[in-house]
This record gives C-alpha cells, sequence and structure tokens, in this order.
C-alpha cells in the first residue's frame, strides 16, 4: 500500500480543487445546530442549566470540546455529540461562539 | 380589515420578489423576498425566524399556522402523566412578531400553486412568495383503519399524536378510568413521529397509575417487530419501575376498532381496553400532496438534502415530519428545527444568487422521562454525503444514556427551555 500513498493523496489534492468553495457561512451554520440546547448564537435562556457559548474564549471551548472527545471530561451526552464534528468543523463552531456577545 | 391586509401581502409580496430577481442576478449583497412558511411548529417557526435573523430584516417572512399559539409535542407525555400542565407547553407567537418582524398569520392554506408561486388561503384571498416552506407536520391515514374514519370515533379514541386538544382529552380519559383498568396504546408500523414517544407515555401513564390507581395496567400494542427506540433503557424501566404493570406485545397493529366497546381489532385477535389510545400511520400533513409536489410511498416528501427543497418542484421546501427521513434520521421536533436552519441558510443563499451550502450538519437529541424524574436521551449527528447525495449518521457518534438519570431530567427541561426560545423568541 506504502509506494501508492503519494498518489492517493495528489487524487485528494485534486479532489478537493473541483469540490466546491466552502460557504462563507460555514461557521454560522454549523454553530447554529448548537443553538437548540446552548440558545441562538450561544445565548443559553438563563436559569435554563446550560452552559451559555456566547463570547466565551474559542480555546477554552476548542479544549472542552477536546475532553469531551477523548473522554477526559465526563459528560452525560457531549461527549457522543463532540464525536460528530470533524476538527475543522469544531473550530469553526468555537470560532463563532467566540465572536458573538 | 382583514381583505385589505391580505391585498397589502400580495402586494408587498410581489414588489418583494421584482426585487429579489433583480437581486438574484446580482449575487453577494443582503438577501431580499418574500418567503411564505406554512406551520409553525419546531420546523416552521426556526425557518422564520432565522430567515428574519440571518438576513438581519432583508428577507419579508410570512409564517402561516392555523393554531393561534404553538403547543409542544415533547414534554406533552407529562400533561397526559399529569406532572405538567399545557401551559407549561403553550408558548406565543408574539416573539416571532415583535422581535424578529415575522407576519404571523392564523389561517389554513388550502392550494399551492408552484408555477404561478401564490397559496391560498381557507378564509380567502391568496398570496404570492419568492420561496414557500411547507411544514406541515403529519396527517393521520384514518382509512387505514376503518372504524376509526369518522368525527365521532375519532373524539372517542384518541391519538393525542397532536399536543393540544387530544393531550386535555386523553388525560381527562385516563382520570375518569376506575382503577383497575387498562389503558392500550398502539403504535403504528415505522416511520412515525417521536420512535420513542409511544414507549415514553407508556411509562408516564404507569407512573400516574402507580401513584393513583395501583390496580390499572398499561398495555403496549406495537405494530413493529421489537421496540424502536432506546430499547434497553425502556425495557429496564418497565422491569425496574413498573413491575407487572406494563405488557408489551409486538407485532401487534391494529387494522381496525370497535368503537362502542373501545375495542382493539389486531390480525388475530381483539383487544378490549377501558382507555383506547390509537396512533394511526402517518403521512406528510396534507397541504404536501395538494401542492403536487413529489411524494415517496405516496407518503413522504422527496427532498433535496444541500437546500430541503423538492426534488420536483423548484421554489418549495419542506420540512420535518412531512419529509421522507435520510438514513436512522428520527421524525423529532430537534431535527425539525435543525432542517429549519438548513433551509432558512440555503433559502439566503439561493435568494443571493448563490449555491446552497456544499456541506450542511443536522444532529438529533431526544430525551424521554421514564417517571416525572428520571430521564433517558439518544443523540445522532447526520453528516450531507455527496456520494450519497443524502446526510448520512457519523459512525462512532451520537448514542444513548448510561442509564436512566434524574439529571438529564434537570436537562430535558432545560433542552426545550432553549429549544423554545431558539424557535420562538
Amino acid at each position: 500500500m506504502k509506494p501508492f500513498a503519494p498518489i492517493a493523496a495528489l487524487c485528494l489534492l485534486a479532489f478537493a480543487s473541483v469540490s466546491q468553495a466552502a460557504d462563507p457561512n460555514l461557521g454560522r451554520n454549523l454553530a447554529a445546530t448548537c443553538a437548540n440546547c446552548h440558545g441562538t448564537n450561544g445565548n443559553a435562556v438563563k436559569g435554563s442549566g446550560m452552559d451559555a457559548l456566547a463570547g466565551m474564549e474559542k480555546a477554552k471551548i476548542l479544549q472542552k470540546l477536546a475532553d469531551y472527545k477523548s473522554g477526559d471530561k465526563p459528560a452525560s451526552i457531549m461527549h457522543q455529540i463532540a464525536k460528530g464534528y470533524t476538527e475543522a468543523q469544531l473550530d469553526l463552531i468555537a470560532g463563532y461562539f467566540a465572536a458573538q456577545k | 380589515m382583514m381583505l385589505m391586509k391580505r391585498r397589502d401581502f400580495l402586494k408587498v409580496g410581489a414588489a418583494a420578489g421584482a426585487m429579489a430577481s433583480l437581486y438574484g442576478c446580482a449575487g453577494g449583497g443582503k438577501a431580499s423576498g418574500h418567503v411564505v412558511v406554512v406551520g409553525g411548529g419546531y420546523g416552521g417557526a426556526t425557518v422564520a425566524k432565522y430567515l428574519r435573523m440571518w438576513s438581519e430584516g432583508g428577507v419579508q417572512v410570512t409564517l402561516i399556522e392555523r393554531n393561534p399559539t404553538f403547543i409542544s409535542c415533547p414534554i406533552s407525555n407529562l400533561v397526559i402523566g399529569g406532572t405538567k400542565t399545557m401551559e407549561d407547553i403553550t408558548v406565543s407567537y408574539d416573539g416571532l412578531k415583535s422581535k424578529w418582524g415575522v407576519r404571523v398569520v392564523q389561517d389554513d392554506v388550502v392550494a399551492v400553486d408552484a408555477a404561478k408561486k401564490t397559496i391560498s388561503l381557507k378564509a380567502g384571498g391568496a398570496m404570492s412568495y419568492d420561496r414557500l416552506v411547507l411544514s406541515p407536520g403529519v396527517d393521520f391515514m384514518f382509512d387505514q383503519i376503518p372504524g376509526l374514519n369518522n368525527a365521532d370515533a375519532q373524539s372517542k379514541i384518541l391519538h393525542a399524536w397532536k399536543a393540544g386538544a387530544q393531550t386535555v382529552a386523553l388525560r381527562k380519559q385516563l382520570e375518569s378510568m376506575k382503577d383497575g383498568g387498562t389503558y392500550a396504546i398502539a403504535i403504528p408500523k415505522a416511520p412515525y413521529r417521536c420512535p420513542p414517544g409511544p414507549y415514553e407515555r407508556a411509562c408516564l401513564v404507569a407512573n400516574y397509575f402507580k401513584e393513583h390507581k395501583p390496580k390499572s395496567k398499561v398495555v403496549i400494542l406495537d405494530a413493529n417487530e421489537d421496540v424502536m427506540s432506546k430499547k434497553g433503557l425502556f425495557t429496564k424501566a418497565w422491569t425496574d419501575l413498573y413491575k407487572g404493570m406494563i405488557e408489551y406485545r409486538n407485532n401487534s397493529e391494529v387494522k381496525d376498532v370497535e368503537v362502542g366497546t373501545n375495542t382493539a381489532v389486531l390480525e388475530f385477535d381483539k383487544f378490549k381496553a377501558d382507555v383506547l389510545n390509537v396512533i394511526p400511520p402517518h403521512r406528510a400533513g396534507d397541504i404536501a400532496a395538494k401542492s403536487g409536489i413529489k411524494l415517496i410511498n405516496n407518503r413522504w416528501v422527496d427532498i433535496n438534502w444541500l437546500s430541503m427543497e423538492s426534488t420536483s418542484t423548484p421554489g418549495i421546501h419542506v420540512l420535518g415530519d412531512a419529509i421522507f427521513p435520510a438514513p436512522t434520521m428520527p421524525k423529532s421536533g430537534h431535527i425539525a428545527n435543525q432542517h429549519g436552519k438548513l433551509a432558512a441558510a440555503a433559502i439566503l443563499n439561493m435568494l443571493n444568487g448563490q449555491e446552497p451550502n456544499p456541506e450542511p450538519v443536522v444532529m438529533n437529541t431526544c430525551y424521554s422521562f421514564v417517571d416525572a424524574k428520571n430521564v433517558i436521551h439518544v443523540s445522532s449527528i447526520h453528516q450531507y454525503d455527496a456520494a450519497t447525495k443524502t446526510v448520512q449518521p457519523v459512525k462512532g457518534a451520537g448514542g444513548v444514556s448510561a442509564a436512566r438519570n434524574e439529571l438529564e431530567g434537570k436537562v430535558a427541561m432545560g433542552w426545550a427551555k432553549n429549544i423554545w426560545a431558539d424557535m420562538l423568541t
């Protein structure tokens, strides 16, 4: 398999270049999938017991998500949800929430 | 007065349409146009709010909903079980109007003209749109259960599968039932709205009986081969919490009912109950079929997963329980809300002359109460897959609760408060 690895990488590159460009609102759209529980734009309803993510430092959000993924941070559900997104998607989500007020 | 209003809508809609086509060619800039949304449930209310929010008020949105207020199906089993009230699951549409500038019209849509891009209202008049969103939920196939195919029967043998008057009526039937009686719930073959809902209802009715009518029983008549969701967690709750009270019967499809005696007619058997709760098979809400868009199996709307747009009819997007589901995707309020956001993003791009986001993601979370405090969940994440042109569940992600627990009982109510706010305020 090894000798073919560079070819595979080239194919991937070629595929990436012909695939459509990312949507400029991708971070917004991805973060909206979290809003059901964490509130519109990360503004959770006060007193609802859910983490408000709006304005939270990006590195802090990413660390929490990484800890959920690895199992270092115990959770009822977030360990299952964090695994459903790619690292690049989590980065966009964390960046979007950090920029919200 | 009302007529004037509708004429105004028509005028505004047409003007906005002309503007949209101008902007449509230009590309870029802020989206504009008139979007009509039919149905103000989890999908429709969400798409209405997000279109206004993400277009910063550039897109006009009219939401047509037959009910005066939003009443939630999720949490409504707690009203049937007697630990929550209708007030707890009712939210006003005022936030959509005053905060987000959505025009909310209480009416029914009776026809769609996809070629002219207009809809007709039950109270009379028409409205034009640049894009139409149908979020009509489900309607019941009463013709599959002949004895239930009339209004009188439907007022006696309830489904309570749309929250509202039937929720209250089923609660009253349970309150009036004598101790030592039997409550039977009949589940249709999948796919149906809210896969774990019937099993949750069985738990919460048993919870009520345990405290108030301890000699009574709950029987689940399931048309399916097995428990459709959270099986291990539900069956454990039935054994641990309601031993001898809940009986589960698989492959027990209700073919007919005898209304006078509250009897469910199965293929080889009959079952008489004191309270008989039959959830008939369902299909996409009637307006979907009336609008002429393509249905799969004559029941569910075929959509394009990049935009939630009908595969047969450009300009009409469909959300929520009415669509033919993606692999393993449940018909849930949470998923309908996610459809609403996917559609809002796509519609704004399309009104702007741009392609929809090529890599959408939707996710589901569903909490079920097994008693007044303990909850179990199921979750899943679905990413778009260009090869299969649908959203596929992410392997290794999602899952169910390790065990029922009170912490998730609190989280479930937090979920409800946040999703209602995400849709409506």
